[in-house]
């Protein structure tokens, strides 16, 4: 009864991890995930290419780390050092931007350190910090956070040096991060797509967006199989192909969520 | 509040409407849990009989050393065995990172120690009981512990089903393990974490209670079909 019991639910395992369609597994970051770009492009890369894009959505330091072990074919992230190190280091062939979205700075409806009246992401930032208002960090090494650090740096100011009692390091992805920054009524940076997204706002609204340091690059990078055999080098090269296409463009420039446009197409 | 509300009434019109996405992963929920329940209980069940009938020297710290285990933190095992499946780890070649198959292994991982320490304790109990009995007609050590699991079965049963408990609910491993990938690894728990993230509560909430749902269902299911509470047995 038992080793029949084990040998079925060992063959039901196996049938359900065995698919027809070529596959590859991407990893990605959560900014992008959270977009919902992904449910756009996913249905017709499978129409056109016949190839099921298997996401693991996890932070940026993840998903290079995944594509450092081998684990994924191919990743499609936005910390553009970190990326042209992880080539450099003969993990990843090459580097593909193709598209870039914005961060936003996101605050209390009653905006207690005026934010929106500021020119820059700089001033904006300095003034969050003259006021000691309540500031959320992802605080968790993600691209996010890294961006949001060059800024606090970019501004004059270490964060490191910030007293606990406004600025607070929530360890954790954007969306759990909004949720903290939601329950404090407090400042955050976060992608827009997340923001828009979002579901559980509160009284926060988006206070500060536009100034060209707030742009995000996203690129795509095929895992090398100089270092790992086993991906597949093939499917991944198809799959740039596709994403540097004409319709690749078109589905990105037109993909909107709630009315706005979240990423503007750049491939050379 | 609000959101409760929300919650059970969005985890109703789920269940109602038959959502294809909503059976997909509590089929797939259902069976990684099983399948680690299973292997687990195939492996903690004899080890727990196994270590009532026998007396060698370090069997107190056996034992010990299982009851610490049950407090395996999952986000560790689910890192350990992420080493060890991934592609840079020695057992990469296998090919099981980021399948049910993964997370089936971390799961046994997590409630085998759960399994068997519970198992242990019911044996003990009945061993004491059918110590004289079984030993007087000599049996060999393989008869004794056969006999103490079929006549034990009641209370190894509740050893399963803490462990399918605890594997059910579980998420911290699956997670790292699985990659709740749609469509091939996610499943209920890593479903929630991911609404959770997008603020979606209302939905989180609703896939919550389906899971409660489902595990008050499947404990049903097995008391009524194995009779443990039926008239005039105790």
């Amino acid at each position: 009864m038992i080793p029949r019991l084990l040998l079925a639910s060992a063959l039901s395992l196996c049938v359900a991890s065995a698919t027809l369609a070529d596959d590859i597994k991407m990893a990605v970051t959560t900014s992008f995930h959270n977009s919902g770009l992904a449910d756009v492009l996913l249905p017709e890369i499978k129409a056109d290419l016949d190839l099921d894009v298997h996401l693991v959505v996890v932070g940026t330091g993840q998903a290079l780390r995944l594509g450092r072990a081998g684990d994924v074919d191919a990743i499609l992230v936005h910390a553009k050092s970190a990326e042209e190190k992880f080539v450099s280091e003969g993990y990843g062939t090459h580097r593909t931007p193709f598209m870039y979205n914005d961060f936003v700075l996101i605050g209390p409806a009653d905006d207690p350190a005026h934010i929106a009246q500021t020119q820059s992401a700089a001033e904006a930032l300095a003034s969050i910090q003259s006021t000691r208002a309540p500031f959320v960090s992802r605080g968790d090494d993600s691209g996010t956070h890294k961006k949001e650090l060059s800024l606090w740096f970019g501004a004059g100011l270490i964060p490191d040096d910030f007293a606990t009692t406004w600025y607070q390091a929530a360890g954790a992805g954007m969306g759990a991060s909004l949720n903290t920054a939601s329950a404090m009524n407090a400042y955050i940076m976060s992608d827009r797509a997340s923001w828009l997204k979002f579901g559980n706002k509160g009284d926060l609204v988006l206070l500060f967006a536009g100034d060209p340091v707030l742009f995000n690059q996203y690129a795509y990078i095929p895992v090398n199989p100089a270092t790992h055999p086993h991906v597949k080098s093939d499917l991944t090269a198809k799959l740039e192909t596709w994403l540097l296409s004409a319709r690749a463009k078109s589905l990105i420039n037109e993909y909107r969520l709630n009315g706005e446009q979240l990423f503007i197409y750049n491939a050379p | 509040m609000n959101d409760i509300l929300q919650g059970l009434i969005s985890a109703g019109w789920l269940i109602i409407t038959f959502d294809p996405d909503l059976i997909e992963i509590v089929l797939r929920s259902l069976q990684v849990t099983v399948g680690a329940v299973v292997v687990s209980s195939v492996i903690g069940l004899p080890l727990g009989a196994w270590l009532a009938v026998n007396r060698f020297r370090f069997r107190r710290f056996v034992i010990a050393l299982m009851n610490a285990l049950m407090g395996l933190p999952p986000v560790v095992v689910g890192l350990i065995v992420y080493l060890f499946l991934s592609r840079s780890g020695p057992l990469g070649v296998l090919n099981l990172l980021f399948t049910p198959s993964a997370m089936v292994i971390a799961q046994t991982i997590i409630i085998t120690p759960l399994i068997a320490s519970i198992a242990h304790q019911a044996i003990r109990e009945l061993w004491a009981e059918y110590h004289d009995l079984l030993i007087s007609v000599s049996t060999s050590h393989r008869q004794r512990i056969c006999t103490l699991l079929w006549d034990g079965r009641r209370a190894l049963l509740t050893a399963s089903l803490a462990g399918f408990g605890r594997a059910i609910g579980e998420v911290g491993a699956i997670l790292i393990v699985g990659g709740n990938i749609d469509h091939v690894t996610r499943v209920l728990t890593t479903a929630i974490a991911l609404e959770t993230s997008k603020g979606n509560f209302s939905l989180a909430l609703a896939l919550g209670f389906v899971l409660i749902a489902l595990a008050i269902l499947i404990n049903a299911t097995v008391h009524s079909l194995s009779q443990t509470e039926r008239s005039g047995r105790w």
